[in-house]
């Protein structure tokens, strides 16, 4: 892309970055939560090969990293909902709500929906990040 | 007044969706799609819902650079030559569908509580003790990761699918060269 393109992206990815990462953390007490800030975070990666190109970012090793992270999200949230049968009860428990019931609107609180939220966060970041990125990335290496 | 301003929007969408419908430029069409996701963004906002807002306004950006790249590698014109019915036996078709539908919604639109007072039951029990249960002060996300937990469960099972089947189906290693 133009070098307009490239100075304002250079600018934007990490701020992009940042405010997914924020409402991934904060999706139990702010409105949004781990689908938004997932496709924030996805939305960075693929400002960042529009604008600078494949070549510059190493998409490879990316790509393996995308689809590792992909299986731990998913694998992280269906763990969490198995610890309910753990506990004793029923799936989908949130546990440790009922192991310590405490603070109110602070960061750490609401037991386990912050850590469901980090993991459909990872999940969907990494899922639509590999998405996209392959569909340009392969149509981009078949041109001579 | 408010539901002219909801009306305004929604005539708005119809608009776009029949001008990307109408319209031979590929790029204009794919550009008029997004006038529809972004005046849902403005609605989703005027009823109060700021989730879903955040969700459809980033969902539509990103399906519009997809499509936007996808369309910079094929052609920028739609081709002509469609074949279809003869458009008296489509313009009747269409008539009669249209009638069938607008008595149906007269039917329904009787029925309808009116604007800003839903039927809650299950919603209410949600909104009393939802707080309380799970501690979380955004309700949204208490209710979709704890109380409706397997609609999270499927929708991540079906994104990492998708994504497994499109790495496989666009895929170098292991492919036979033909």
């Amino acid at each position: 892309m133009t070098l307009i393109v490239r100075s304002i992206a250079r600018w934007m990815i990490p701020s992009i970055f940042l405010l997914g990462v924020y409402v991934v953390l904060h999706g139990h007490l702010t409105p949004g939560g781990g689908f938004a800030g997932g496709v924030l975070v996805a939305g960075s990666f693929v400002l960042s090969i529009l604008a600078f190109g494949v070549k510059k970012n190493k998409v490879e090793t990316k790509k393996e990293w995308s689809s590792l992270t992909e299986s731990i999200g998913i694998f992280l949230f269906w763990f969490l909902a198995f610890l309910g049968i753990l506990w004793g009860s029923y799936f989908f428990l949130n546990v440790l709500t009922k192991m310590s019931p405490g603070a109110r609107f602070h960061l750490f609180s609401a037991g386990s929906i912050p850590l469901y939220n980090l993991a459909i966060g990872i999940e969907v970041a990494s899922a639509l990040f590999t998405m996209v990125f392959v569909l340009m990335v392969f149509r981009e290496k078949e041109r001579p | 007044m408010f539901e002219l301003v909801l009306s305004s929007f929604i005539v708005l969408m119809i608009l776009g969706a029949l001008v990307a419908l109408e319209t031979r430029n590929l790029l204009a069409s794919v550009i008029s799609l997004g006038i529809i996701g972004f005046a849902l963004v403005v609605l989703f906002l005027l009823l109060g819902a700021p989730d879903l807002a955040i969700v459809q306004i980033i969902v539509e950006t990103l399906t519009l650079v997809i499509f936007i790249s996808a369309i910079r590698h094929t052609t920028p014109q739609e081709n002509s030559k469609t074949r279809g019915f003869p458009p008296k036996f489509s313009w009747s078709v269409g008539t009669f569908f249209l009638l069938i539908f607008l008595l149906g919604a007269f039917a329904i639109y009787r029925e309808l509580p009116p604007l800003g007072s839903p039927c809650v039951r299950m919603a209410l029990y949600y909104l009393s003790h939802g707080m309380e249960l799970t501690g979380a002060s955004n309700l949204v996300s208490a209710i979709i990761l704890d109380f409706r937990g397997y609609d999270t469960l499927g929708e991540a099972t079906v994104l990492f699918a998708s994504a497994i089947g499109v790495a496989t189906v666009l895929r170098k290693m292991g492919k036979k060269s033909s």
